[in-house]
């Protein structure tokens, strides 16, 4: 399991390889606040090499998405698999989040 | 007449104990993946509906029941078949209402909740959900139809 980011432009693209899960999601936290910190304001959650997200990595997508929309920015997701995209349709935050189906629509987007 | 060929694998009955720590979590569940990968269930349920269900128990086992406690272990009973997965997740905590924490968490007013998502997921994911408070902890049973 592991987390890159990596800068498009003006865009900070984070890569989850692996699993999202309860002991991970602290790490990915801190990244990502650490992007925010550091003057991201478009950020974006590249789910292509991701395997599966318990309910508290999705819990810190949401936690995410509400601090950086305080900050006046933007977190948007990429390419879930079909997996992933059940998790987020039966708890209902695909109405949440915009996801794109590849990182390619999702940069193009922002 | 049967020959090799049609030879059945057996039922695997696992066991596992493991410390109140969620870094323990992901070994229990690739080894019942293992499990149900070797009796061929469905793709989905290796990828899906087994990972996450079984990962949301043993976590609520060790934050909720043991509330993390050094002193307190988990412990995992799983038996694979043909027919179905089932799985026992035991803490040693206090009595706890695991069906207090069945909330809807897709209300518009529970949507921005960054938590709450557990049980719904394990209710969604399993086929039977079963919470029992023993002398020794809760134990939470679920099962896992292969045809389903």
């Amino acid at each position: 399991m592991s987390f890159t980011i990596t800068k498009q432009g003006d865009i900070s693209v984070v890569e989850i390889d692996g699993q999202l899960i309860v002991a991970n999601r602290q790490d990915l936290k801190q990244m990502m606040l650490d992007a925010l910190d550091g003057g991201a304001r478009k950020l974006l959650v590249d789910f292509t090499k991701t395997g599966y997200i318990d309910s508290s990595g999705l819990g810190v997508l949401v936690s995410l998405s509400k601090k950086i929309r305080e900050q006046g920015g933007e977190l948007r997701l990429a390419a879930l698999n079909d997996d992933l995209r059940t998790l987020f349709e039966l708890t209902k935050l695909d109405t949440l989040f915009q996801i794109a189906d590849s990182r390619e629509q999702a940069l193009a987007s922002f | 007449m049967t020959g090799a060929q049609d030879r059945v694998p057996e039922a695997r009955i696992l066991e596992f104990e493991i410390p109140s720590d969620v870094q323990f979590i992901e070994r229990v569940v690739e080894a019942v993946r293992a499990e149900c990968r070797r009796l061929r269930y469905p793709e989905r349920h290796l990828t899906l509906n087994v990972p996450v269900a079984l990962t949301e128990a043993i976590s609520n086992a060790i934050l909720r029941g043991n509330d993390r406690s050094r002193d307190k272990s988990v412990r995992v009973w799983a038996s694979v078949d043909q027919l179905r997965l089932i799985v026992e997740v035991a803490d040693e905590g206090e009595r706890f209402d695991l069906w207090a924490c069945a909330v809807d968490p897709t209300t518009p007013d529970r949507l921005m909740a960054e938590d709450g998502r557990g049980l719904f997921l394990m209710l969604r994911l399993m086929d039977q959900v079963e919470h029992v408070h023993r002398q020794d902890g809760n134990v939470v049973r679920m099962v896992l139809n292969r045809a389903s």
